[in-house]
């Protein structure tokens, strides 16, 4: 067997699993935030903010941030290791997109219960 | 030397296959090399594109985040966000693309999802679902240029 130290899962299978579970669970964010721009095409400071103070949504986005960093990291691990052959650029290629994933995620985090 | 192995080859003795692979040589097939006339089957453009605007996607991440983190911010910083998304050209143009990418991205993966679950996998299926993945998508891409603007 094929053993690989950069995937996520450490198993090809593993990863299809993520891959599949995070994508729901962004197509299903996905859908709500366009319905609910869609729906309030008049939004305003007060309305918008109020729905991200609620816990719900703050769960649902931390979620939907989670998934997003499990997703990409599935998706880009893939690309990467179709594409870029030679070993050096490929890891420095991927300690990249770790970086970008970690500063994504604590972003998302201070904007959900910053200051 | 070689000769020697060729002339042997020829003759009925041949441990190496090495009358194939002359054949094969030296064989006058016909050898396209126009690369114009070569194109993927829609299945495998869908997949690329699938892969293309994923990586879009991630990096539109920080346009997101950005408006995100501003409009949350304060009535000002929403303000902002707005008034860019409504008069700034630059800005419409990123929003339309990250939202095409978004509904690509989307459908192709919906169609992924159907075939996990052995739905249409077979070469008149793929073709027909990277169609409908092709029209619907142009479709949202339209839809999504005429919510931007």
């Amino acid at each position: 067997m094929v053993t690989n130290i950069t995937n996520l899962g450490r198993s090809g299978l593993s990863d299809w699993l993520i891959q599949r579970v995070s994508a729901v669970v962004l197509a299903l964010y996905a859908l709500f935030v366009v319905a609910y721009l869609l729906f309030h095409p008049n939004l305003d400071y007060a309305t918008w903010s109020g729905l991200f103070a609620q816990t719900w949504m703050r769960i649902f986005s931390l979620l939907a941030f989670i998934s997003m960093a499990a997703h990409a990291w599935v998706g880009l691990w893939t690309v990467s290791t179709d594409y870029l052959k030679h070993t050096g650029v490929r890891f420095g290629f991927q300690a990249v997109v770790i970086l970008a994933i970690f500063v994504f995620l604590v972003w998302g985090v201070q904007v959900l219960w910053g200051a | 030397m070689i000769q020697l192995l060729k002339t042997t080859a020829l003759n009925g003795h041949d441990p190496f296959g090495l009358r194939e692979c002359l054949r094969a040589v030296n064989s006058k097939r016909p050898v396209n090399l126009d690369l114009s006339t070569i194109h993927f089957p829609l299945p495998a453009l869908t997949s690329i594109a699938h892969r293309i605007t994923g990586v879009i996607l991630f990096v539109g991440l920080i346009f997101g985040f950005w408006a995100l983190d501003a409009s949350l911010s304060s009535p000002e910083g929403f303000e902002s966000v707005r008034s860019a998304l409504a008069h700034n050209v630059l800005v419409k143009l990123i929003a339309w693309g990250l939202l095409s990418a978004l509904g690509f991205h989307f459908v192709a993966g919906i169609k992924h999802l159907l075939m996990d679950t052995g739905y249409g996998v077979d070469l008149e299926g793929g073709n027909r679902k990277a169609q409908i993945t092709v029209v619907i998508s142009a479709v949202l891409v339209v839809l999504a240029g005429v919510w931007v603007w």
